[in-house]
């Protein structure tokens, strides 16, 4: 059951990156993309991870995604689509992914056999994790919250500024 | 149970063609969303080896990396807006102006 589950999420997953790269139209995109990654938060739910999949759904496939569905809108024009790269390129690209996907895999195959499945990480998983983040991660979360202030504030002072006239 | 292999062939899977989309998109905020996807494929490795070795710390990782997503992509898109200004395009071909 379980393993169906993972089959079918992992083929959506896959298939919405698949479907971003061969749409022409950059909101469908960015629509598959969404797909994609919802089907990953259960892809992470699967994992014994129920608060990063809850994340995952939230921020990734809510609050960043429609990041992008804003910009798409303002920078979107009807002209500008299509004409896609050289086909030589795309070849290119696609060996250079395929020679990445094999060495990954090789990579991946050394250390497999040495790995066990783990047990369950305990009922009070989401417990586990907040008290986790707030004693022994403390100082990287108070750093991580600093950052996103200081990535906020610069993201607005940039896009609030005038263009060249 | 479903074995760690498979979570990690499809970590592998979902980086690769995030790699692949990287070079094939042309326009900015495709290849922002291409980095997205790689982001992501790595944050399912870390939660499969936090599975495999049940431990938490990995899950943490995971959600440092998911802030720090959050933090590029509002900064990468600011980015992208102010060259949309000046350029009135986000084809990566057309910022050619340091080509030799």
């Amino acid at each position: 059951m379980a393993l169906l589950l993972f089959f079918i999420l992992a083929s959506l997953s896959a298939g919405g990156v698949v479907g971003m790269i061969v749409s022409r139209d950059r909101a469908y995109s960015v629509l598959f993309l969404v797909l994609a990654f919802a089907a990953l938060g259960g892809v992470f739910g699967l994992l014994d991870a129920p608060f990063v999949a809850a994340i995952q759904v939230l921020i990734y496939a809510g609050a960043i995604m429609i990041l992008f569905v804003f910009v798409i809108m303002m920078v979107n024009r009807r002209n500008d689509r299509g004409s896609e790269k050289k086909k030589s390129v795309g070849v290119f690209a696609a060996i250079l992914a395929m020679t990445l996907f094999a060495e990954l895999l090789l990579a991946v195959r050394g250390i497999l056999p040495g790995m066990g499945n783990g047990g369950p990480v305990g009922g009070a998983e989401t417990a586990g994790l907040g008290s986790l983040l707030f004693e022994k991660y403390l100082y990287p979360l108070e750093i991580t919250s600093i950052l996103i202030i200081a990535a906020l504030t610069g993201a607005i002072s940039m896009a609030g500024k005038k263009g060249p006239k | 149970m479903i074995p760690a292999a498979f979570f990690l062939a499809l970590s592998i899977v979902l980086f690769a063609l995030g790699v692949a989309a990287f070079f094939i998109k042309r326009d900015l905020i495709t290849m922002f969303m291409a980095v997205e996807v790689m982001l992501s494929a790595a944050n399912l490795a870390f939660l499969t080896f936090a599975k495999s070795t049940a431990s938490l710390d990995g899950q943490v990782i995971v959600f440092f990396v998911i802030t720090v997503a959050a933090a590029e992509s509002a900064v990468g898109l600011a980015i992208i807006l102010l060259v949309f200004k000046r350029k009135k395009s986000i084809q990566s071909d057309d910022l050619n102006v340091m080509k030799g």
